[in-house]
């Protein structure tokens, strides 16, 4: 038996935990502490998806958020995940992932046939072709979704809670390497509040993955003292598991973390969490990502970024491969040699690019006995499913072809390395400049906005040392910044400190033929986008690297390129003939990581999507079998149908009660704004288009505001309670934005008028009489208001008691029947409306809802802003010249005499009767005055409100017409897709014309 | 012109794709030219295409002061429909539409046009009112549109939720079955293509710094590059038009604003149209990739930072995961935003300008891609013969002065 | 995501605000006597700044107080808050 593929001792997984998962229905066996990744390696399993594109078999190629390859459908049923990186995914008992990407398995997959028509599937190949026949494109699309897309979507709803949470902190630290725990170390020593969070749930980064020491300790132990000083510290909040995806304006970070690991639905607890931390400072210690290289066939299973190699050794304690090949540019990379000699796995050779490698760790390598083969570059890879085997060869002088005999090393896993990135990330979000550092060819942060600032790997300070130092220094600096003081300490220091040559770089990696004619040179392995494709689309003109990345889609699949980006715009520059900071980098947007959607519309879906306003009589309504209208968030009766009532047949009975005897109506959710001071009505005035000086109190009076373009905005009665007090009404809908009009009128443009305003919507209950036994019901609930008709007539507001209650009694009807609104303080409501109707029993006293109230002001040709209007309408189009003065100014005035506003041709208000009684036009329907059999057909306007009117006996619409004053007797047309309805146009009064009903 | 097909994708793979041409040249710009087109998105290079197509102009250069289809071309959520309530929008955007359902041919390029229908919901008897006014009207004006009623909308959705309990049920919905979506970057590729193929100098990385006129009437542009005479000079730039026409002295009423939108994670396909809903804010469709793209309402103050808030998108999410409860666990991947330029009455402007030779094109709002091809077509018309044509007509600078807006804000959803 | 600092509530999320656009854009005191273009440029016509912009917000849930600032549009930058009725400080205007 050959020597298990897991070490004895160390790492930071618990032996004594196995876990049980299933991989493509293979029953596997992992420890805690283990990522999917990891435990798959331990298991021997390299191959694990195929690509979007060529369908190529792929593996493991990194260790953590980079991993472009490692891609699986996580558990099945309404908690599957689509394309997760298995290098993410903690192991958990009964995990179940399947490959993304391929069927039936990754080993053999059908649409692995798709590789053999490679070559005419260059970058952009869709845009040249599947152009015949004109309507073939569908059945292609059709294809080519099929094909496309990597995981699958729930079948069913997500059963998984998410959270939302806000924080404030005058540190914020991103990340915890060596230089994120070295600057919150340091700031701890003052009294900031702190936040430092990392999307693992240990703390330390890279220490964890690598062989360091720190102030003599090994990386993990200074770490996890870091992590419980840190824990004893109550100014520091810890955040592990938590991602931040997306830098906003003003200091606004987003983050997501995983309260219950990846998938475990663990009832009652929600799954994840959205922080929305404003910080005073930020600090970005994200450090960096190890850069591949471009060479032949450099995505097949078995390749893998060197760092990633010494973080499944050393913090997941698992073999990758038992005769390794490294590749590398750089002395950084030589620690996977030394740590995997260490651990007693043959390394084959290590090829560098450089002309020599002289470094420290270089030699330290050639002298356990190492083979380092200078100046040299892998040509090939053997072995599809699995590396096999590497052929070798020397670089020319230049670097650009290769030369001389091939070499040929045997070999199962190839540890890749060209350097490392800053993660810019964060800071780029900020449209925060990167700068170019020719050096070593890598982008680092620049200036920026926000207070940031950047430290270790992620500003490009890649020694430990130097992220060691870095962290200290900010530290010190955020104390400063934030307004503390911080204590006399020393930096912690690397104990070893071993110096380091300077990289080589070389984008693509030269072989046997220019790249893409013999084998395929990957840049982006989840897009499948190759060297060759970045050159097409170059020698195509798509050469600002924004029309690289959108013609061959580099960086655009779910790693959003943190592999493939850099090296993909150094080929582009290199083609170009520029320098990479000339043709610029693509701004990283957000999220740095991919973001659950659950997670983001947090809890606020099903109830919590919008509050549910509630009358003081809502209950009421329910309990009496009302039928529910949204009205922005108010909940109104629609119509009240007694058993097996239709609708229409409920509003007719609502109707017929109304005219005939008395209905009750709440009126609640009218907008009700209490408007006080000396120069209210010279405020009134202004804003409505009608005169208000002369309104006595007591008195109530319509009136009608418009935008300053002249088009109707708001209309509603408004009452003077007082010397300098009146009571406006609005309509429901507008109630918020008619205050917000009101003050902005008086705050910004006439601050001298003594004018105030309160939103007493909610603090009163309104309940409306209406019909010809009002009178009488209401005389029964009050003994201090005259009701009769001299002494309270219409258009008048009396204050008295109601039934017990203090009132404001109006004489307001939207029926054309006597009505009288009661208002209430909001507690009576209920208890003043079931007296109502108890009283009212024995004159059939019928509650209505909103459809009823629709019906009964039609009847009447009144207008509903919104129905009648549509933001485009004057109140000379709805014929209400009588409420326009002439002798003052008013919002809106001006704009009403502009030649189009002016033309007498423009829509105007006017009924309609459908020829046929019994025929309802639709709402919407729209107007032709003649039929024609070919389109477009002319219309001349739209039907507004339409209905049965159970009084009138027949239907009945009102609409909007061009011209419609001079159509008066006129016939129209509203043609449907099933029939054409023909109507006579006449006045939009229908009922009681003389209003004798209304005054009586 | 190399005509693309699959002869010549077959043609030129045994070459290892070493000849295909420049999709387009970049030449050094010429001293002076019959019209100038400043803006290098959508709108502008087509417009500079059928100046050269229809109109037989085809000394004209386009100039874009960073890479083509950088703005909102590149930027949007690619929907393309024509369903707008009034007699003048719905002309000019069906025209529009109808010439998105030859373009791949016309351009020789495949902008992938994919009609696969375009619904927009209702949640209230106000939506529905309106619903049913705009497909009346849309049908009367000869284009299709019909109405869903909510077991229909199911049908044709089968993934929507049509609860009756969620907060805002839906109700009902419009249907456009020819509206859908398209390749955004090929548009603005595929006229650059044919546009250069015509004479059209493309010059890129060439900012306008200054408009040159004399006694009212344009006679060039100061740019990066140095000063480029014109004759005629087309201003489309949407997120810079009161920049723009700022240098000339005009003022316009346009507002800047971001929009924002983003995509998930490609997954196969599984929604099968495009979904828009005004009252609970939010639509959605999915991309040839697999990625569904999403896109909501705009931010809520002028900015040109082409980037908006995080409260924004979690709104939009909830309305998502109200209609949608299955996307919640999918992921998004990318979120970015544009810069929009709003009118007052959510209307264009394509209109003459009070300068000789000077024309403009602006105020597209959040629905600038759907118009590309019409709004180039009705531009160059417009240049060319220094008229507007009678689509573009109602959609002149004056009707702020006259008063004949053309509202497409829809009514506003207020009831009494 | 903006924080704008109230001038009477002191700072806050933007999501309590409403912005109510363009600044200092006064009312002709005659309508009447204007030309249909000096109205539409009073109605219609607005600054859209790209770089500091002078702009109404309005405090709407909170004191529903209304003030001025000048933001960068470019940034999000707010570099100055006054009261509405105030002019721009002078180091901006």
């Amino acid at each position: 038996m050959s020597r298990p593929l897991r070490l004895s001792l160390g790492g930071a997984i618990d032996r004594k935990k196995p876990v049980n998962f299933q991989f493509n229905g293979r029953q596997l066996c992992g420890y805690k502490g283990d990522t999917l990744a990891s435990a798959l390696l331990a298991n021997g399993i390299h191959l694990v998806s195929r690509s979007f594109k060529y369908h190529r078999p792929r593996g493991i190629f990194a260790s953590g958020t980079e991993e472009p390859n490692a891609l699986v459908q996580l558990e099945v049923g309404p908690r599957t995940l689509a394309s997760h990186q298995a290098t993410k995914i903690k192991l958990y008992e009964g995990l179940k992932a399947f490959s993304a990407n391929c069927w039936p398995s990754p080993a053999f997959d059908l649409l692995g046939i798709l590789g053999f028509f490679h070559r005419i599937l260059p970058a952009g190949f869709y845009y040249k072709t599947f152009m015949w026949p004109r309507w073939g494109w569908k059945i292609y699309e059709y294809l080519i979704r099929h094909i496309a897309g990597l995981g699958y979507c729930p079948r069913q709803p997500d059963p998984d809670r998410y959270d939302h949470m806000n924080a404030h902190t005058d540190i914020l630290i991103i990340g915890s390497g060596p230089s994120g725990l070295a600057a919150a170390i340091e700031a701890s020593h003052s009294s900031a509040r702190i936040i430092i969070v990392d999307e693992n749930s240990k703390f330390g980064g890279r220490l964890l993955s690598d062989n360091s020491k720190i102030n003599n300790k090994s990386g993990p132990d200074w770490a996890a003292q870091q992590e419980s000083i840190l824990a004893s510290n109550p100014n520091v909040k810890m955040l592990r598991n938590t991602t931040a995806f997306g830098y906003y304006d003003h200091n606004l970070i987003g983050m997501i973390e995983n309260l219950t690991g990846p998938i475990t639905g663990v009832k009652d607890k929600k799954r994840q969490r959205l922080w929305k931390i404003r910080a005073k400072q930020v600090v970005l210690a994200q450090g960096a990502f190890e850069r591949p290289l471009v060479f032949s066939d450099n995505d097949r299973p078995g390749v893998m970024l060197a760092g990633a190699i010494r973080t499944f050794l050393n913090k997941y304690a698992v073999i990758p491969g038992r005769r390794v090949a490294l590749f590398v540019n750089n002395d950084d990379a030589y620690r996977t040699a030394l740590d995997l000699n260490a651990h007693g796995v043959e390394v084959v050779v290590v090829i560098d690019l450089r002309k020599e490698a002289t470094g420290v760790l270089p030699n330290r390598t050639i002298s356990e006995g190492i083979e380092v083969v200078e100046d040299a570059a892998i040509t090939g890879v053997i072995g599809k499913s699995h590396v096999k085997k590497i052929e070798v060869m020397m670089l020319s002088e230049d670097g650009k072809s290769v030369q001389g005999e091939k070499r040929f090393f045997d070999c199962d896993l190839i540890g890749i390395s060209g350097g490392w990135n800053p993660a810019v990330h964060l800071h780029s979000h900020t449209n925060g400049k990167t700068v170019w550092r020719k050096d070593d060819g890598v982008f680092i942060p620049g200036k920026t906005l926000q207070n940031i600032i950047s430290i270790g790997a992620c500003s490009g300070n890649f020694s430990l040392q130097s992220c060691l130092k870095d962290g200290w220094t900010a530290g010190k600096k955020v104390v400063k910044l934030t307004g503390f003081s911080s204590k006399k300490t020393n930096s912690p220091k690397d104990t070893e400190n071993i110096p380091e040559q300077p990289w080589r770089n070389i984008w693509i990696i030269p072989s046997n033929a220019p790249a893409g004619q013999n084998d395929k040179h990957f840049v982006d392995q989840q897009h499948d986008v190759t060297a060759a494709d970045i050159q097409l689309a170059a020698r195509e003109g798509y050469q600002s690297v924004e029309h690289t990345k959108r013609y061959t889609t580099l960086g655009m699949a779910t790693d959003q390129g943190k592999t493939s980006n850099i090296p993909g715009h150094a080929i582009l520059a290199e083609i170009l003939g520029k320098e990479v900071s000339a043709i610029g980098t693509t701004t990283f947007r957000p999220p740095y990581t991919p973001v659950t959607i659950g997670a983001l519309a947090g809890p606020y879906t099903g109830l919590l999507f919008a509050p549910i306003r509630r009358s003081p009589m809502h209950y009421w309504h329910e309990s009496n079998g009302a039928i529910w209208e949204d009205v922005g968030e108010w909940k109104r009766p629609w119509y009240y149908p007694k058993r097996n009532e239709s609708m229409r047949d409920a509003v007719a009975r609502e109707c017929l009660a109304t005219r005939n005897s008395v209905g009750i109506l709440d009126a609640s959710t009218l907008g009700k704004i209490d408007i006080q001071g000396p120069d209210s009505a010279e405020f009134l005035n202004r804003i409505y288009t009608n005169n208000w000086e002369n309104l006595e109190i007591g008195c109530c009076r319509y009136g009608i505001m418009l935008r300053e373009d002249g088009m109707v905005m708001d209309d509603g009665v408004t009452s003077r309670l007082g010397k300098n007090h009146y009571l406006m009404t609005t309509t429901t809908g507008n109630a918020a934005s008619v205050l917000a009009w009101l003050e902005e009128w008086s705050q910004t443009e006439w601050p001298t008028l003594k004018v105030y305003f309160t939103s007493v919507t909610e603090q009163y209950a309104t309940i409306t009489l209406s019909g010809p036994n009002a009178r009488l019901l209401l005389e029964e609930f009050t003994n201090d208001i005259d009701l009769g008709g001299g002494a309270f007539p219409a258009m008048q507001y009396r204050e008295g008691t109601v039934g017990g209650f203090r009132a404001r009694v109006f004489r307001i009807s939207f029926t054309g029947e006597c009505a009288f609104e009661i208002n209430v303080q909001a507690s009576g409501g209920a208890n003043l409306w079931a007296n109502f109707v108890n009283a009212g029993e024995k004159y059939g006293i019928t509650p209505y809802g909103t459809e009823t109230m629709h019906v009964l002001r039609a009847e009447k040709g009144y207008i509903i802003v919104g129905q009648e209007t549509d933001g485009t309408v004057t109140p000379y189009d709805l014929g209400m010249n009588w409420i326009i003065s002439k002798n003052k100014d008013f919002i809106g005035r001006r704009s009403l005499n502009r030649p189009d506003t002016a033309r007498d041709d423009r829509k105007q208000l006017v009924g309609l009767l459908p020829n046929d009684k019994t025929e309802i036009l639709p709402e919407g329907g729209q107007i032709v005055s003649q039929l024609q059999a070919t389109y477009p057909i002319p219309m001349i306007g739209h039907v507004t409100s339409s209905y049965h009117s159970p009084i009138l006996g027949r239907s009945f619409a009102l609409a909007l017409i061009k011209g419609g004053k001079k159509r008066l007797g006129q016939t129209v047309h509203v043609p449907l897709v099933e029939r054409t309805i023909t109507c006579q146009v006449t006045s939009h009064l229908f009922y009681d014309k003389e209003g004798h009903r209304l005054n009586g | 012109m190399k005509k693309y097909s699959i002869f010549s994708l077959l043609r030129n793979s045994i070459n290892f794709h070493q000849d295909w041409q420049k999709a387009w040249r970049s030449p050094d710009p010429k001293s002076c030219y019959d019209v100038i087109i400043i803006g290098g998105g959508g709108h502008g290079l087509a417009t500079a295409y059928y100046l050269a197509k229809e109109h037989g102009i085809t000394n004209v250069a386009v100039l874009e002061k960073g890479w083509l289809g950088g703005g909102n071309t590149g930027r949007n959520t690619t929907i393309i429909r024509s369903n707008y309530l009034w007699d003048e929008s719905a002309a000019l955007y069906e025209k529009s539409l109808q010439l998105f359902e030859g373009l791949s041919q016309d351009l020789n390029y495949n902008i992938m046009l994919s009609q696969r229908g375009v619904l927009n919901l209702a949640h209230n008897l106000h939506d529905l009112r309106e619903i049913n006014r705009r497909v009346n009207a849309i049908r009367l004006n000869g284009i299709d549109s019909e109405f869903l009623n909510v077991n229909q909308i199911k049908a044709f959705i089968p993934i929507i939720n049509i609860s009756r309990k969620i907060r805002y049920p839906i109700l009902g919905a419009s249907l456009q079955r020819r509206g859908g979506v398209a390749r955004h970057d090929a548009v603005a590729w595929g006229f650059a293509r044919a546009g250069d193929a015509r004479g059209v100098d493309i010059i890129q990385n060439c900012e306008v710094t200054g408009i040159v006129h004399e006694k009212g009437r344009v006679s060039g542009v100061e740019t990066t590059k140095g000063f480029i005479g014109a004759k005629k000079l087309g201003i489309v730039v949407a997120g810079h038009s009161t920049v723009l026409a700022g240098m000339a002295g005009l003022r316009l009423p346009i507002q800047s604003y971001p929009l924002q939108a983003m995509v998930s994670e490609p997954i196969k396909p599984i929604i099968n149209c495009v979904v828009m809903s005004n009252a609970v804010h939010c639509y959605v469709s999915q991309s040839d990739k697999g990625e569904l793209v999403l896109g909501a309402g705009i931010d809520s103050y002028n900015s040109y930072g082409q980037r908006g808030s995080l409260n924004v998108i979690e709104d939009q999410l909830a309305a998502l995961c109200e209609l949608f409860p299955l996307f919640s666990r999918l992921r998004l991947i990318r979120q970015w935003g544009g810069i929009v330029d709003t009118s007052p009455d959510a209307s264009p402007i394509i209109s003459k300008t009070p300068i000789d030779g000077l024309y403009l094109n602006c105020g597209w709002g959040t629905g600038g891609f759907k118009a590309t091809p019409g709004s180039g077509w009705v531009f160059a018309h417009t240049i060319a013969t220094d008229q507007p044509h009678e689509l573009n007509a109602p959609f002149r600078l004056e009707r702020f002065t006259s008063g004949a807006l053309i509202d497409e804000h829809g009514a506003a959803a207020v009831a009494h | 995501m903006l924080v704008i600092e109230c001038p009477w509530c002191g700072p806050r999320s933007e999501e309590e605000f409403t912005n109510g656009g363009e600044a200092h854009i006064k009312r002709p005191s005659k309508p009447s006597a204007l030309s249909d273009e000096e109205w539409a440029d009073y109605v219609f016509m607005r600054k859209n700044t790209k770089g500091i912009f002078l702009e109404r917000w309005s405090h709407s849930s909170g004191c529903r107080r209304w003030f001025n600032a000048a933001r960068n549009t470019i940034t999000n930058e707010i570099a100055a808050i006054y009261h509405i009725n105030e002019k721009p400080p002078k180091e901006i205007s």
